[in-house]
């Protein structure tokens, strides 16, 4: 994949597969010690410890329609191949959390990317499903939790046009006041842009 | 830190949302998009935010929701549209340049784009 974001994404998709109801999302970029980890969580069915044993690789998958299933397998790789690691800890009952670290300046890195894209993607899932979303940059943070923004909405829903208008705009600025000129004057280095 | 947009704007936005959502409810249109593992390789988060895109440019009022792998992942990124009445159309490798022709052909002048439709399901008849 080619953002980080997208692997985000897959990840929160399993999850929704999982049954989860409540979605946690932290992205940590620490430039200082120089490592970015994804962390996610979800209070979904969980898995035993031989489908855990098994879930990385690509010829498992507990889809019925065919016999590959590749995303945990590529985010293993992503991170695997930029001197980071994936762990993954689970158990029947309670919930998952897959952690993806990666060394933050590998040249191998994807860039995060769009992540305002993949949380939207996410906030349109069929199935409704609280998200607590946690970015922090060298101790800047952006958080979102679906439940606050229910509690202004009351019976409005997420997906409704004017709100999701409002939401993109409000997820772009958040994710982009994390990158402001630092008033430290410390000399960040912005994101690439794709 | 300063905060351009605030939820307490939500509150205000509510009102008016609130005033239209029966509308949208009996009448609307349902656009799903796939997002498996195969459809979001395919590019189908772009295909998604092409079609919000779209629909905001257009005035557009349709409810835009994703679901996981629907099974026919060689024809990803896939989109699926639902007219009240109308049945129901899935429309195959919806890459985001044919999302500006798919909203006008099939939601501004209601015609099917037939090269692009991999199934269709009629309206249940008995409903």
């Amino acid at each position: 994949m080619r953002e980080l974001s997208l692997h985000i994404l897959d990840i929160v998709q399993n999850s929704l597969e999982a049954g989860a109801t409540h979605i946690t999302i932290e992205i940590d970029e620490d430039l200082v010690e120089d490592r970015l980890t994804i962390r996610v969580t979800d209070n979904g069915r969980g898995m035993d410890a031989e489908t855990l044993r098994r879930v990385t690789d690509p010829f498992f998958t507990t889809r019925k329609t065919r016999k590959v299933g590749l995303g945990l397998p590529l985010l293993k790789a992503a991170a695997e191949q930029c001197g980071g690691r994936l762990t993954i800890q689970s158990a029947p009952g309670q919930g998952t959390t897959v952690t993806a670290e990666f060394q933050h300046s590998h040249i191998d890195r994807a860039p995060l990317g769009d992540m305002p894209a993949s949380l939207m993607t996410i906030l349109l899932a069929e199935r409704p499903v609280e998200v607590r979303y946690i970015h922090r940059v060298n101790g800047r943070e952006f958080v979102l939790d679906t439940r606050e923004l229910r509690e202004a909405l009351g019976d409005v829903p997420l997906t409704h046009p004017k709100i999701r208008q409002w939401l993109y705009e409000y997820l772009r600025q958040g994710e982009a006041s994390l990158w402001d000129a630092s008033p430290a004057g410390a000399d960040q280095t912005l994101p690439e842009e794709g | 830190m300063p905060k351009i947009k605030s939820i307490e704007e939500l509150q205000k936005l509510r009102e008016e949302a609130q005033k239209e959502l029966k509308l949208r409810m009996d009448t609307g249109t349902v656009i799903t998009v796939g997002m498996g593992t195969c459809g979001i390789a395919a590019g189908a988060r772009e295909t998604m935010h092409a079609i919000l895109e779209e629909l905001n440019k257009r005035q557009i009022d349709a409810h835009v929701k994703t679901v996981g792998c629907i099974g026919m992942c060689v024809y990803e990124p896939l989109v699926d549209i639902e007219q009240a009445g109308k049945g129901r159309i899935t429309y195959g490798k919806i890459t985001p340049d044919r999302v500006p022709r798919l909203i006008e052909e099939h939601l501004i002048n209601g015609r099917v784009v037939e090269e692009w439709v991999v199934a269709r399901m009629q309206e249940n008849a008995n409903k």
